[in-house]
Parts: structure tokens; sequence; C-alpha cells
């Protein structure tokens, strides 16, 4: 991103024409450098006249018409020219500038036409905008004409020579009432065109140079907006993850107040049946049974779905009392040590819950370990969370969504996760997470 | 016959659990949906055991589980059965801790086990007379971890069996009719059990606590 960098700084869009001036006449010369920025300045003399006039017109209509109420409606829209004018110049500019300029606008996430001009017109980007387009319409199309002029006139004074020999002798002035006698005499014309000609060439690298790094300066998106942009998307990811977590204790909620207690009342209303049933019916007796057994295995399916989701456990005892019992889930030798003070925020602790889980989820399906060690403490202000397993190592987080998503959701709370895992082990899984709010 | 108060806040269950307990020959007193209800409901009918589950409002947390604990400290001897949609360890020592001999029974039973008519009327019985009951799946998933570097190991077959039947809250008597064996032998095992798993031999709820806290790989 071009953005984060400085107008005028190395790799910025005006270092291709500063490089191409500062090289020796000859290689400046006879590049095509001279083509590309009088090219740049024919083109840009064009368009500001263009929007001189546009200029002229909006703002002379609108101050006669600003009785009518229509003339305000025009000064708007004066105000709002620099808009269409800037994005020309941020594609005209590639001509010459190799490092596109970025629109530092920012768009509204939605609303009225009538809410998107408002937010247009408060936008400080838009109003310098506006200043490029009056500068390009006054200042710049004035100087690519002189320039231009000069490239006219002295391409003239170059052919003399020519002209005179294909008309007549004598015939050709330049200087007024000097008639040029012959081809020859107007060689010192052709120099001093030649001379013209070159100068007009480092006039227009010159002020294409000045003209991309005023645009650099103007059109491009300023520090503290673009700073405001990542604390915008910062906020927006925590919110993202916030409704997220949100959304997964909603989910359990609604697995427990509804399928859960529809099938602990199946259960027990197959178990009434039985008992009701007594010796009477052995038979009948058995079916409701194998329904009562099926209702269960349901319940236990759902059990563990709903502890994949929000452990309940997490909620009302915290991070040692989950991680100890998912310890005693995992199929291997788990020692637990975590030693925290207090109960951590609540983000914090089903991050690190997860981030345990598929570590140790991991450890037992890849590793080949026989003992996995989980410890945890609280430094200063951060949570430091170690999993090491004795298993073979040799483990690639790049592969895999689980901990590389867990690695993303830790770095929404800034924090960090480190995977250690060399060939032949032991494989250690770190996480860090400041627990301040 | 045995008067119960029930607190669960999900009427569909609250109904069907008061059901099963008056075809069981109980009477529910009363029957509430939250912790406060819970225990205004015990001061005014002093019952012989309070069934309640863990997660009530209006936190939707441990409300039943703290409400429990609480009147327990009130009422020592008040028999306390909780029912649960989980089974966490955690639950079960925070329930458990903390007891002494004379303090009424206590019992710590995933939902599920209402299924089981027999069983769960049993267990209603035993908490009542004073008797502790875990849910068999805590013991599981506590057995379960045992690898072969612990002492459990070192068990035989039938120790570990009646190692077991303790940890779900079993007294010797239970123990003894549930494997058909006398008595006197399952004395003898649970010495042999003690004395292998390095516990301090003690009996009632303070046994099972201590089994739980060895399975779960704490000092007792």
């Amino acid at each position: 991103m071009s953005t984060a960098k400085g107008p005028g700084g190395p790799g910025g869009p005006d270092t291709a024409v500063r490089e191409a001036l500062a090289r020796r006449p000859r290689r400046f010369l006879f590049s095509l450098w001279p083509l590309l920025c009088w090219a740049h300045l024919l083109s840009g003399t064009l368009f500001g006249l263009g929007v001189l006039l546009a200029l002229t017109v909006l703002v002379s209509l609108g101050a006669i018409l600003s009785v009518l109420g229509v003339g305000l409606l025009l000064l708007v829209c004066t105000a709002l020219l620099g808009v269409p004018v800037a994005a020309v110049e941020r594609h005209r500019l590639r001509l010459v500038a190799p490092v596109a300029i970025a629109d530092p606008y920012e768009r509204p996430q939605d609303g009225t036409a009538w809410h998107r001009l408002r937010h247009r017109l408060t936008q400080r980007a838009t109003w310098r905008e506006l200043g490029y387009a009056a500068l390009l319409a006054i200042v710049f199309a004035g100087a690519g004409l002189g320039v231009l002029v000069l490239l006219v006139l002295s391409a003239i004074l170059v052919s003399v020579p020519v002209l005179v020999w294909a008309l007549a002798p004598e015939a050709v002035m330049v200087i007024p009432g000097h008639a040029i006698p012959s081809p020859w005499a107007a060689v010192p014309f052709t120099l001093v065109g030649l001379a013209g000609v070159a100068l007009s060439a480092y006039a227009a690298g010159w002020l294409t140079w000045a003209q991309v790094r005023i645009a650099w300066l103007l059109l491009s998106p300023r520090q503290d907006e673009t700073s405001r942009h990542v604390v915008e998307l910062t906020r927006s990811r925590a919110r993202l993850a916030d409704a997220f977590e949100a959304e997964r204790r909603r989910i359990e909620r609604d697995l427990h107040d509804g399928a859960q207690q529809q099938l602990v009342a199946l259960t027990m209303t197959l178990g009434l049946a039985e008992f009701e049933l007594g010796d009477a019916h052995p038979e009948a007796a058995a079916l409701i049974g194998r329904g009562r057994a099926e209702a269960r295995r349901a319940l236990d399916q759902l059990r563990d779905l709903v502890r994949g989701i929000h452990p309940q456990v997490l909620t009302d005892h915290g991070l040692a009392a989950a991680v100890a019992e998912i310890a005693l889930r995992t199929p291997l030798e788990v020692t637990v040590g975590i030693d925290l003070p207090n109960r951590l925020p609540g983000p914090v602790e089903t991050t690190a819950y997860f981030t345990v889980a598929e570590a140790l989820a991991n450890a037992t399906k890849h590793s080949g370990a026989g003992r996995i060690e989980i410890s945890g403490r609280l430094d200063r202000d951060r949570l430091v969370l170690v999993v090491t397993d004795d298993g073979m190592g040799g483990a690639d987080p790049s592969k895999g969504t689980g901990l590389s998503g867990l690695a993303d959701r830790l770095a929404i709370l800034r924090g960090r996760l480190t995977v250690a895992s060399p060939v032949g082990g032991p494989t250690r899984v770190r996480v860090e997470v400041p627990c301040s709010a | 016959m045995l008067r119960v108060v029930l607190a669960e806040d999900a009427v569909l269950l609250r109904a069907g659990l008061a059901e099963l307990l008056h075809r069981g020959g109980h009477v529910v007193v009363e029957a509430v949906g939250d912790g406060t209800g819970l225990a205004r409901a015990v001061d005014d009918h002093r019952p012989d055991v309070v069934i309640t589950d863990v997660r009530m409002p209006p936190g939707f947390r441990d409300e039943g589980l703290r409400a429990a604990l609480e009147l327990r400290a009130r009422h020592r001897s008040l028999p306390v059965l909780v029912l649960s949609q989980y089974v966490a360890t955690a639950y079960a020592t925070q329930l458990l801790s903390g007891g002494g001999p004379g303090d009424g029974g206590l019992g710590y039973l995933l939902k599920d086990r209402v299924g089981e008519v027999a069983e769960f009327m049993d267990a209603v019985r035993r908490v009542a007379g004073g008797q502790t009951v875990i849910d068999p799946e805590v013991v599981r998933v506590l057995l379960a971890q045992q690898t072969a570097e612990k002492p459990l190991s070192r068990l035989t077959p039938r120790e570990r069996e009646v190692l077991t039947l303790m940890a779900e809250g079993l007294n010797n008597q239970s123990i003894a009719r549930r494997l058909t064996v006398t008595e006197a032998s399952v004395v003898k095992h649970s010495g042999n059990i003690f004395m292998k798993l390095d516990v301090d031999p003690t009996e009632g709820n303070r046994r099972v606590l201590a089994v739980l806290a060895h399975l779960r790989g704490e000092e007792a």
C-alpha cells in the first residue's frame, strides 16, 4: 500500500520523474520522458481549461441565480466539482507516476442520497480536491500553456532552414525586416530552436514533477485519515467477533431450552411408561427401553455439540475449570497447571479455551504424544498459556484452518499464537492475550 | 413418602418431574422456577429433600447450584439433589466440598437419569437418607483419564468395581448388594483401595469426596 508513505518519500509517485530529471541531459532528452511530460502537460492543459470553463460557468450562474434558490444547488455542484476532477486526475497521472494515488474518501455504509451528499461535503478530502481542481484550472493550465507555446515556437525555429529551402530565399523572416537569404543562414535559428526545445522539455519535466507532487499532497489520503480507517476497521472487526460470540451463546441457549429439554422430557415419559408397564408386557417394555436408550444417545450427541459451541462450565467456573474438564476428556495423560487470581474477560476466556481445545485435539490426533502439559498464568496483564506435548513434532500451523482461525480470533484481542514444533518434537503452542479491555 | 421441594425453570420438565415423584409415592409440596423461590419454599415447607436444576433464571448460569449451596449453609441437614444438563466434575466437587459428618445427603445427577425411573427413585431415597449420589458419568470420565502410570493400575478388577461404586456414592451395604458379595468383603476391598491409593480411610460424604479428589489428581 502506497498510502502509508508520505508525499515525496521514497517510492512516492513523483520519484520516477525526479529521477529522470536528475539524469545527464543527454540521457533525459533522448529518453521517452520529454514526450511523456509534454503529453501530460497537453492533456492537463486541455483538461484544466475545461475545468476553468466549468468553474466559471457554475460560479457565475450560481451567483446570479442564487436569489432564485436554484443557484445554491449550482454552488453545491461547484463544491463537488473537485470530486470527478480528482478521479480523472488520479487516472491521468498514471501516465507519469508509477504509483497510483489512492482515493481518501470514506464511503458511508448506507443512507439516502441526501445523507451521502452531506457526508461528502463534511469530508476534508472533498475540499482539498476542489482546491486541486482550481489549481489545475488556473496555475497548471496557464503554466502548461506557456511551456507548450515555447515548444511550438522552438519547433518552428528548428524547421526554419527547411522552410527557407522549401519556399524561396529571402521569403522568410524571423526577425521582422531581416529576410533570411539562404537555408545555411537559417542554421543559427535552428540552434536557438533546439535550445528552446530542450528548455521546454526540462520545463515540462519540472512542471510535471510539481504537479504530481501537489496531486500527491492534495489527492491522497492523509495520515490521520488512514489511521482513522484502521481504527474503524479494527472496531468493526471486534464488533463482528462479539456478534459471533453472542450468536454462539444464543445457539447454546436455544439448544438447551429447546431440543435438550424436549429430549429429557421424552426420556422421562418413556421411563414412566416402562415403569407403569412393569412386568405385564415384557416385549413392549423392551421396546420402550430401546426408545429411551435412543433418546439418551441423541442427548449425548447434543451435549457434545453444545460443549463444542460454548461449554457451560466455562461460563460458570472460568478457564481453569473448563480446561481441567476438557483435559479429563482427552485420552492422554494431561497435566493442568493453570493458576489465575481471578476470572478473565469473557472473550479472553472463550478464545483461550478453544485454543487449548484445538491444541489438545491436534496433539491427540496427529502428534503421537503420550503426555501433554498445560500451564497458564497471568503475567502482569497478559494471560500466558502454554500447551506442550511430547509427540513427534513437525506440526505446520499454516495447514488446516483450526489453529490459524484461532490465531485470527486471538489477533482481534491483540493477542498472539506461536507454535513451535521442530521435527522430533516437542510441540509447544503458546497463547498470549492482554486481559485489559 | 418424602416431602419434596422441586426447583426447575422449564415448565415441561417441572411437570414431568412432579408427576414422576407423585407416582413414586412422594409429595411435591412446592415446585418453583428460580433460586429465590427455592429458598423461600424451603423455609416455608421444611421438606425432606430438595431437587434442583443447576441452571436457572435470572442469569441461566449455576443459580440453582448456588441456591442449593446457600441452603446447605443455613440448613446443614437438608438433603439436596442437583440435576444438571451437563456433567462437570467442577460442579460435583463444588457441591461436595465443605461437607462434614451429620450433614444431609447430597446428589449430583445428569438430567437424563430421570428416564431411568427406578434408579432415579433410588437416588432420591438415598439422598433423603443422608447418602451421597454421584452420577456414573462423572465417575466414568474420571476413571477413563487414569493411565498406566497412576496407582489405579495396581487395583484388581474387583477393587476397581468397588472404587467406581464408592465414587458414585454407594455405602458398603449398597455396594455389597450391587456386587452380590458380603459387606465384610467390601470393607476388605475398600481398605486395600485406600492403602494402594494412599487415601485416608473415611466414611460417608467425606469418603466420596476423597475418592473424587484423588481421581481428579488433587490432594484430598
